[in-house]
């Protein structure tokens, strides 16, 4: 059986070129319904494809070719002949004061919450960070009602003038591109602009905003704030070794989505060579070009500033560690919840370091579920 | 959208069938969702499941992830 972990664009992909095939295929996903972040609330056809929805997959053993997941049903350990992990992105997020104030969403964060049914209307919102996304997110607020502030991007007008150069050879992404301009007209747009603080008691009611050497307060009841995508690739480190595991590339969504076939065709062991692919893949590298982060926000975050929001772990007490893993050790930070998803990127912008301890359970997880699974295994081989 | 109750806490708040329980639950005026080893108000961040920031405990599961549940009539909700 092949197994898709993901049912996202690229999942999506893969599972339908999986059954061009003639092959059968099971979709493993976190989220109550497939779309993944792009396509979600949509409805979704995945033909003969067996969908497991609320699905966490905990643990990878790459040499058994097991999964082990954490569903509605309890724990289940599946065999897979081959396994393409299509796990997406996540956004990444960049400490500043106040980052942790509720109101305080990501960019991304925000958009999946009105997809699934926040109301927005009458709202103020300041929309920040940075990459194509923001200009989505602002127009999908503006269309439910919210007063979109300002768009405030990090990247440089002489940096951005690369990526609408690359758009023009883009018939899409220029019409996607031109929607949102109709949507968003009359928004202001600051490039090498930035959130340096969110403030009030208990939710965010003012964003400190920085262009340069000019400095504004923004009255807001939300802020949106993401620094672009990082992929969620925990799973890929279970099992780097095993021939039997494909990682799909991240990427915006076509890209993710030509990546996902190709991954699919991969697996069915039908391998297609793909042209349109090469130029997505371009596209994808001058996007990540004209969006690469500004040194100048290592500076964000104060010594007081939670780097680690799990652990509620200060920059003050990150600065004497020389690598994620001394650091967490002593600070634990990366060690909450969420394992080091939101802190470990962070601290890779801010101090360089890669978070290499990366072990199962993916997530925190049933103790039961272990058990459960740790029995039938030994059962197994016994 | 057929509207449903939650009871969040003990108040009813009124919800649309298909939210998520954060959708819901920020629409409805809750800001804090939990409060961080430091005794901080927190809510949700990344909308979806990644970051943890949303956890509450529904229908007496602890730390389950808002974002990432839908609203079903009647749940019960604790923060």
């Amino acid at each position: 059986m092949i197994i898709v972990v993901g049912a996202g664009p690229a999942g999506i992909a893969a599972a339908r070129c999986v059954l061009e095939c003639n092959l059968p295929v099971t979709v493993i996903d976190d989220n109550p319904a497939p779309g993944g972040q792009i396509w979600r609330g949509e409805a979704i056809n995945l033909g003969a494809a067996q969908l497991l929805s609320g699905t966490r997959v905990v643990a990878i053993d790459g040499r058994a070719r097991t999964v082990l997941t954490e569903g509605p049903g309890g724990p289940r350990t599946l065999h897979f002949s081959k396994l393409i992990l299509a796990t997406g992105s996540r956004e990444l997020f960049l400490p500043f004061p106040g980052w942790t104030l509720p109101g305080v969403f990501g960019a991304g964060g925000i958009q999946a919450l009105v997809k699934t049914g926040l109301h927005v209307a009458g709202k103020r919102i300041v929309v920040a960070g940075s990459g194509p996304l923001l200009l989505a997110v602002a127009a999908l607020l503006r269309r439910r009602g919210a007063d979109v502030r300002l768009i405030a991007e990090q990247a440089r007008p002489a940096a951005l003038f690369s990526f609408a150069a690359a758009l023009l050879t883009n018939a899409a992404k220029l019409k996607e591109g031109a929607g949102f301009a109709w949507t968003l007209a009359g928004v202001p747009y600051a490039t090498g602009a930035w959130v340096e603080a969110a403030e009030a008691e208990g939710h965010v009611r003012h964003v400190h905003l920085r262009q340069g050497n000019r400095r504004w307060v923004e009255e807001c009841d939300y802020a949106a704030i993401g620094y672009g995508l990082v992929p969620n690739d925990e799973l890929h480190s279970f099992a780097a070794d095993s021939e039997h595991v494909i990682p799909v590339p991240t990427g915006d969504v076509d890209l993710a989505t030509l990546e996902g076939a190709a991954a699919g065709y991969e697996a069915a062991g039908q391998p297609r060579p793909s042209a349109k692919l090469e130029r997505a893949r371009r596209f994808g590298a001058v996007l990540a070009r004209a969006f690469a982060l500004d040194p100048e926000l290592r500076s964000l975050p104060k010594s007081d500033t939670f780097v680690c929001r799990c652990e509620d772990v200060t920059l003050e007490r990150l600065c004497g560690w020389d690598s994620f893993r001394a650091a967490k050790l002593h600070t634990r930070c990366g060690m909450g919840p969420c394992q080091g998803r939101i802190c470990g990127p962070a601290a890779r912008f801010l101090f360089g370091w890669q978070d290499t301890s990366i072990r199962p359970p993916a997530f925190p997880v049933r103790i039961a579920s272990l058990v459960t699974t740790t029995l039938a295994t030994n059962g197994e081989t016994s | 959208m057929a509207t449903i109750n939650l009871l969040v806490n003990g108040r009813v708040i009124a919800a649309e069938s298909g939210s998520s329980v954060a959708a819901a639950m920020l629409s409805s005026g809750i800001t804090t969702f939990r409060t961080s080893v430091s005794g901080e108000p927190r809510a949700p961040l990344c909308g979806m499941g990644i970051c943890f920031e949303c956890r509450v405990t529904i229908e007496g599961q602890d730390h389950a992830r808002s974002c990432q549940i839908t609203v079903q009539d009647g749940m019960v909700i604790t923060t």
